[in-house]
Formats: structure tokens, sequence, C-alpha cells
């Protein structure tokens, strides 16, 4: 963040990158020789960490198609990576929703490129290179305040983000930032990595993995991740297993004690 | 085809079998991707293509197309896990068993191959898409390093600040132009110069320390001004900010020195501290720059230190008559001209002359080693002053007078300093001018303590530190004490009990002695009424002395009228004891006042008669009782063997004059047995004095 504003951010495709690694836990194809790398020895010490990635998407879309069921129209995906299958959008085409407004954001040069390309000729779309750690400076983009009408409520979509947020960055007050900015009926979509449990040896090795690389990874136990929400209002059933959030049958909930990841909506009144 | 014969139940409603079919596959590949549905739309999405499966094995005519159809539908709802594959091959033979095998065996194939190709379409395009974004990230970053880089270049090229790179072994490495027209050398030359090159004596001391923070990674930046020698050889004064890069690890890797010409701030900076500190009239150091100097000097002086330091305050004598009489004109010129002789003659090294306002100088003599040293500056500048002065036409010959002061400089402060020269100055003055004077410290210390007594002398008054002792007079004829007399004493907080003698003068000078007076007055009339309404007409009468200054204050008829009413004394009960210069004004008439007084009623005694100019002829105009005799004649009577003749006989005199003017006479100082007798010999009425009683509390009266 000492990088003036219109000195870009590296490129360099010899080291993983989170929205790609991620891409390539979903099972795409939109990643490179360091990104499998890395995800191939995150998920052999740690398998689960697929189903996470495959829960948090899941979570995704049932949260976004809730909130699209309550009239919810305008959608900001904070961290958005690679837009690959299932991405917002879709989401809300799919439900049968055409006139919704969706900005991506990520501070990925490659992610928001490719974004970009895919998103071009889609109207009512949106991709700007930003740092959702920086609310203020989000929020003061020229195409997010084109899109996006603070009267009216809006989706805030922090899926799988917040965990890459050390507290010394104040992650309570980057979820505060956002929920400021949005009218009465906004929403927080959080959904955040951590354990009720300790690491078995297997996952303290993927963690420590992780917290080696470039985007270093900070678990956090449920009642952490309500402490996040601050005072917003929780839409039931809570903070809960990523898998437990309004389940609609679309997979296997993992075996007892291996859900390694929470999950939360919650309304701004 | 009759080769076909699917099982009746399974086959006859195909909606049915789909369903079945789907459910199973959909419980099988649960979990091997992920695709973007819930668990309906997955068993309907299954359902569409297992009735398309269905089709494709009960067909009479095997459609392969349609069934790679259906593996790249799969790939494109992102079932793209190959285990996705392997177990949709797996249901479809545990759901097909009694199906024709070959025919089994083609559908698989050809949703194997179709979900393969598809499969391998996507991943293609996939990592197209992701190749073509970062390329084109790539560029962007690119450009925007390039972008970067030429505003860099534009700013470093362009700056109006002269700026240089270099690395950290101090070899200039880049520079701008601004630099080399600052410096005054081409940029070839600057590049082949290292840091110590421009290193000079007049830098910051700070700067070397600074410098190494800056190395070792205690600080980022550091800023100074110092001076740089152009290639010309004049002086360019900047504004230093010189920073440090980092590489990677943190190492210091390049320093940058933005250099901001600031010679002309310099300039005018200096010219105003010199302003500031010296007189525009005679160009002299002016009294803030020596306090400046004496200050360091005393500030830096170390404990043990034996360094002294010497003062000589002059001053002209005589100036403002000579600025009064020849013009103010030439009083300047005559200040600019001793000015420039005393800086000539006196003004060396480590030996300041300032000018401290008006005809005042002054040398600070550093490092001097004794008294004699500064005595030695303080002749020079004497004879220095005493040289006839040529102004306007004008010959004029003056003197000074100057306050020596030498002291050691642990221990002393620059107001201490000070106030000694100046003291001794007015010594100097005082002992008649056109000399020098040395300070003293007991002289100082003592007229010190006397200012202190009285200027703590009014608050004394109000905290009743004050109080009235009493003194018996005695008559003579058969030794009845008569009277009393009221002698004031100050109990000091500090020097203990002090008679009138340490501090009536005082009182005087200021004029305190006017209330401090009063109080007197009222304490002892208060005293006395109370004796007398304890045994009446037998009570003492209460003497009390006037100072000159009360009887000259207005108020003194009011305050003795206003005090007899409120104690209650009888007027006859009071004698005021005045001296001689107390009852006659200035102009040698009795001053109005007295007569005033004596209306009131009281007795009036002439206090110490004989000392003051004894003018007999008054005596007998005034309303005057009594006559108190100086105790200096008394002292004259006191040898038992040798009474001085001359004493006793103006004592004889004096007794007589004042009976045949119907006085009484009252003695004081009698200090033996035989002066009493003496006296009464004499003829002489009361006397007062040891031989008695000594001054004591209201208590020790016997009335």
């Amino acid at each position: 963040m000492d990088r003036p504003s219109w000195a870009p951010a590296e490129v360099d495709l010899d080291r993983p990158s989170v929205a790609r690694v991620y891409d390539y836990y979903l099972g795409g194809s939109h990643n490179f020789a360091a990104d499998r790398a890395f995800g191939e020895q995150v998920l052999s010490a740690m398998p689960a960490v697929a189903t996470l990635a495959r829960s948090n998407r899941a979570f995704l879309r049932r949260s976004v198609r809730e909130l699209a069921r309550q009239g919810i129209r305008q959608f900001l995906d904070l961290g958005s990576g690679i837009p690959t299958v299932g991405n917002v959008h879709e989401v809300i085409t799919d439900a049968g929703i055409g006139d919704a407004s969706v900005v991506y954001v990520d501070h990925d040069p490659v992610a928001v490129a490719h974004s970009r390309a895919i998103l071009a000729d889609t109207p009512g779309t949106a991709v700007v290179s930003g740092d959702l750690r920086d609310p203020a400076g989000v929020l003061a983009q020229q195409k997010v305040q084109d899109l996006i009408d603070f009267s009216r409520p809006v989706a805030f979509l922090l899926v799988a983000v917040l965990h890459f947020v050390p507290d010394e960055l104040r992650p309570a007050d980057i979820v505060a930032g956002y929920a400021a900015a949005g009218a009465p009926g906004s929403h927080i979509v959080l959904s955040h990595a951590g354990l009720d449990r300790p690491l078995t040896p297997a996952e303290e090795d993927a963690y420590q993995m992780y917290r080696k690389s470039p985007t270093p990874l900070i678990l956090r136990s449920k009642e952490q991740v309500t402490a996040l929400l601050g005072d917003l209002t929780l839409l039931e059933p809570g903070v809960v297993a990523t898998h437990a959030w309004r389940p609609d049958g679309d997979e296997e909930p993992p075996a007892d004690g291996n859900s390694i990841g929470s999950a939360a909506v919650a309304r701004k009144d | 085809m009759t080769a076909i014969s699917p099982t009746p139940t399974s086959w006859d409603r195909p909606h049915r079998a789909a369903e079945r079919l789907a459910r199973a596959w959909s419980l099988a590949i649960a979990g091997t991707s992920y695709v973007s549905m819930n668990g309906v739309e997955v068993q309907d999405f299954l359902t569409s293509l297992a009735t398309r499966l269905i089709h494709a094995l009960t067909a009479e005519v095997f459609d392969p197309a349609d069934v790679r159809e259906i593996g790249s539908t799969l790939v494109a709802a992102h079932f793209t896990e190959p285990t996705t594959l392997e177990r949709t091959l797996t249901v479809l033979a545990e759901q097909f068993g009694n199906a024709p095998v070959k025919r089994v065996a083609r559908v698989q194939g050809a949703l194997a191959s179709g979900y393969a190709l598809a499969l391998r379409d996507r991943v293609l395009e996939e990592q197209e898409e992701i190749r073509t974004a970062a390329l084109w990230a790539r560029a962007r970053a690119e450009e925007g390093r390039r972008v970067s880089e030429a505003r860099f270049q534009a700013i470093f090229a362009g700056a109006a600040i002269g700026m240089s790179v270099s690395t950290v072994d101090g070899q200039v490495v880049e520079v701008n132009q601004a630099l080399c027209d600052m410096l005054g050398y081409t940029a070839d030359e600057l590049r082949s110069m290292a840091f110590e090159d421009f290193i000079l004596p007049e830098d910051p001391p700070i700067a070397v320390g600074m410098f190494a923070e800056l190395m070792e990674g205690g600080r980022d930046q550091f800023r100074i001004e110092k001076p740089y020698v152009r290639k010309d050889g004049h002086h360019v004064w900047t504004d230093l900010v010189a920073s440090v890069i980092h590489d990677e690890d943190g190492r210091p890797r390049w320093l940058v020195a933005m250099v901001e010409d600031i010679t002309e701030r310099h300039l005018l900076q200096e010219r105003l501290r010199h302003q500031a500190l010296h007189d525009p009239l005679t160009q002299l150091p002016n009294r803030t720059l020596f306090f400046e100097r004496l200050n360091e000097l005393i500030d830096t002086a170390t404990e043990g230190d034996a360094s002294r330091v010497g003062v000589c305050y002059l001053d002209v004598d005589g100036f403002k008559v000579i600025n009064d009489t020849l013009g103010h004109d030439v009083g300047d010129q005559l200040l600019q001209t001793v000015a420039r002789r005393l800086d000539r003659s006196i003004g060396v090294d480590r030996q300041l002359v300032a000018r401290m306002g008006g005809d005042e100088f002054v040398v600070l003599v550093e490092e001097c080693g004794g008294i004699e040293d500064v005595v030695a500056v303080a002749e020079k500048a004497l004879d220095t002053v005493r040289a006839p002065v040529h102004v306007g036409g004008h010959e004029i010959s003056i003197s000074a007078s100057i306050g020596v002061v030498e002291q050691p400089l642990r221990g002393t402060s620059t107001g201490e300093l000070m106030k000694a020269a100046d003291t001794t100055l007015y010594w100097a003055k005082a002992d008649g001018r056109n000399r020098l004077a040395l300070f003293d410290a007991e002289r100082h210390a003592r007229e010190v303590t006397r200012y202190e007594l009285s200027a703590s002398m009014p608050a004394a008054l109000e905290r009743r530190e004050f109080f009235v002792e009493y003194q018996p007079l005695v008559r003579l004829s058969d030794g009845v004490t008569t009277g009393v007399e009221a002698l004031v004493r100050w109990r000091h907080p500090r020097f203990g009990v002090l008679g009138p003698d340490s501090f009536i003068g005082m009182a005087e000078e200021t004029g305190l002695i006017v209330p401090l007076g009063r109080w007197v007055l009222q304490e002892a009339c208060r005293q006395a009424a109370e004796w007398r309404r304890a045994v009446q007409d037998r009570a003492p009468v209460m003497s009390v002395n006037l100072a000159v200054r009360q009887m000259r204050d207005r108020t003194i008829v009011r305050d003795v009228h206003t005090i007899l009413e409120q104690t209650g004394l009888p007027p006859s009960g009071l004698q005021l004891e005045l001296t001689e210069s107390a009852i006659m004004g200035t102009g040698g008439d009795p001053i109005e006042a007295l007569n005033a007084l004596a209306a009131l009623g009281p007795r009036i005694a002439i206090d110490d008669f004989g000392t003051g100019y004894s003018n007999f002829a008054y005596l007998r105009n005034l309303p005057v009782h009594s006559l108190k005799l100086a105790g200096s004649f008394v002292a004259g009577l006191r040898p038992p063997e040798r009474p001085d003749p001359v004493d006793q006989e103006i004592v004889a005199a004096v007794i007589g004059l004042a009976h045949t003017l119907k006085l009484s006479v009252t003695a004081e100082g009698v200090e033996t047995a035989e002066q009493a007798t003496r006296l009464q010999e004499l003829g002489c009425d009361t006397a007062q004095g040891w031989y008695y009683a000594s001054p004591g509390p209201a208590s020790a009266i016997k009335l």
C-alpha cells in the first residue's frame, strides 16, 4: 500500500496468486504451474481445502440467491478473484433477474484483466482494481459510484477474503467501513477460514505453508468471525460452518469436526 | 432392434427410468466437481441427460454425436473433475447391466470422448484466457513502470532543486542540471567526485552522527543546512535532505540528496542575526550578545572548572551634561569615538567589548587569571576614555567610572555577576567618579541586607512583627516613676529582635515611619490608658517619639486626636518627643503642626536637646514643656574621679535655662549612681537610663 497509485503491481507468474490457486481448487484451468504446485502442496497436507473452496463458492451462490430473492439488486464482490463458474452475475442471471448491478473488486492485476475480458460485454457489471482493505478507496472509485446507488441496499460480499487480513489491519473496521457506506437493508456476506478445534499436524503444515506465502492465512474461530460483524444483525442461522448456511442439498456435508470454515450473512438495520 | 431387450420394468416407462438413473448418478458424482447448482437443479440436469442416455441405449440406430454432446454438456456445467467421468461411466455400467454390452460400451465410449474433447477445449480456452489476461496485465504494468520511470526522469532532470544519487560508498552516480548549475560543475565532473569532496569544516557537527545513523538504518532521512564550495570558490548555502534507499533485503543501496540553494536566506539570516546582536550606533556587540556569551560561559563551566571571569562595567562620567549642552549629535559622535577606541585598545580575542545602552559599556574578560588581569583592563579602559575627543569643533575631555567584578565561573550566575558589577559601578561613581571600584562582597552583603530589611518592613508591619517596650522616667527627688518612654522593636524572623537604630532611619527614608509611628502611638496610648484605668493619676505619663517625616505629614494632628479619643487617654497623659529638626521647618521657623498638636493637650518635649543647632531664642515662644538632655552630655558626668568640667557646666547651664523658661529637664542615658547624684545636685528633674531600668515589656513597669 506504500506503492504510489500510478505505479502498477508486479505481474510475476512464478509466484502463486490467491485468485488462481482458488480457481485451481475449484477445478478451473485459469492458473499457472506455480499456482498448481502451491495448490497441490496445500491439498496434500489438507485435502479439505478443496472442499472448503467449493463450500465457499456454494455459499456465495446460496447467499446471493437469497439476497436477490429478498430484492437486493446491487452487489459488490470484494476480492472476487477469477470469475470462474458461478460468479455473482451468473447466479443472479440464473435466478431469472436481469436488472442487477455487480461490481467485482480485486487487487490481482491478472484477475482484474481476466475479469474485464470475460465481463466486457455484460451490461450491469464492472471490474475495478482495488484493495478491499481500504473501504474508502474502493468506494470512492468512479466505476463503483457509477454502478452502485448507495441510497439503496447493497450486498457487500467478503467471501473467503478476510482470512488474508491480519488483526493489525483491523478487519472489523473494514467490515464496518463497508456497512457504513450502505443504506439500511444492506448486507455483509462473509465467509472465513477457521476452526473451532486445534489444528491436526497435517493442517498445521498447510497453515504454515500459507503463512509463508505472499498471502498469509489467518484462521479465525466462529466467535472471532461473529466479532468481525460488529453490531450488524445476523440472518438465520447466524455464524455457522460454511456448508451449513441454509444448505440446499448441493453437497455432502463434511464429516464432523472437519468443517474448516464458517459463514454468515448480516444485515444493517 | 431385438438385440436390445431391456428389462420391461426399466424401459417401458422411460421417464421413470431416467429419474432412477439420475438419482444413482447424482449420488455417485456428488462432491466430485464444483457446479453452480443446488441439489434439485443437479437432479433435473442429470435427469435430462439420463433421458438422452437411455434413448441412445435403446435407439435402433446409435447416434454417437448425441452421446458425445452429453459428455460436453457435463463439462459445460463444470463437472470438470476426471473423477466425475470415472464415476459416471461406472454408474452407467451398473445401471445398464441388463443392456447389450456392446451398446453400453459404445455409449460409454462416446460419452468419454465427448467429455474429454470438451474438457480439453475448456482447459485450452481457460489457459488461453488466463495467459491473455496475464500478458495484458503485464503489459499494463510495464507501461505503468515506463510511465513512472519517465515521470521520475522528468522530475529528476527538470527539478528546480539539485539532486544527486550516490552509492553507499559515496560515489556520485547521477546528478541533475539544477545541481550542476548550483555548484558550477558539469555533470561529468560531479560524477567523478565523492562524498568527502563536499564535506566542509563549516558543516554542522551533528551531520556526521546523522550520516552514520542513516547508514546503520537508524533513520531514513536527515536534513541539515550546510555550505558547498562552488567550482569558482564561492560558498553556496544549502538546505540538504539526504535519504537512503534500501534494497529488497533492507540494506542501504543508494543515497539520494536533494539540495536547495538557500544562500540568500542564509545571508539575510546572518544579517538579521548581526543586527539583532549589535548596537546600531557604535556597531559594538549589544547587551543581548553580551549576555548570550556570558550565559554560554557559565553554562559550559563544568564541575571542578577553575576558570574565572571578569566584568568591567563602564559609565561615561557626566555624559548627560554633554548631551544636554552640546546636543545629541555630539553625544552620539562622542559615544561612537569612545566605542571605537575601547574596542581598538581592549577588544581583543576573549575580551568582548559591548554597549549596554546609553553611555554604559561593558567588557567581558574571559579566562582571566585573577583580579589583577581585570583591573589592568579597566585601567587601560580609563586611560582610553581620558584621551580628549574632538567632536563637532569641540575638544571634549571626559572620564569614566568602572565597576570591576571578578569571580570563578562555577557557581555564579549572570544576574548575580551583573548586579555586582552595577553596584560596584555605583560605588565608583559615589566615590567621586573617574576611577574604578572593586567589588567588595561584604559591603555588598551589608547593602543588600539593608535593602532587604527596608523592603520587608511594610509586610512586617502588617504581620505585626513590631512591638513596643517601655523605659521608666524617674523623678530624681524621690525616685518615683513619673513617666515611661515608648520604644519600638522589630522581632525579625531572620535577624532576631532589632532596636530602632537598625530600622528607623530606613523607615524615615522610605516613609514607612508614618504608618509605623502611628501604630506605635496607638499602641502606647492604649497601654497608657490601661494603666490609667488601673491606677488613675498615679499612672506614668506616656512619652512617644514623633519623627521629622511624621511631623511633615498632614495627618499627624488628626492622627493624635483620633488616637487619644479612641484609647480614652486624657491628653495630659501623653508626651510627644520631637527632635529639634522635627520642630523646626527647613526655613528655620517652627512648623505649624506644632501649635496644633500642643493645642490638643499633650505635653511636648524636645528630644536630644543639644545635638541639633539649639536656638534658645525660640524656646520661650514654643508650646514646649520639657527638654530631654542628649545622652552624650550625661556621659561626660560619668567618670567618678574626673567628670568632664565642660559637660558639667553645659548641663548646669541648660538646666538653669530650662528652669528659667519653666521647662522641666530629663536626662537620658543615665548609667551610674554617680551620674544620678551629680544630676540631682545640678537640679535636673527626671532621669532615664540603664541605671534605673532597661526598656522592657509593659508588665515590667511598677505602678
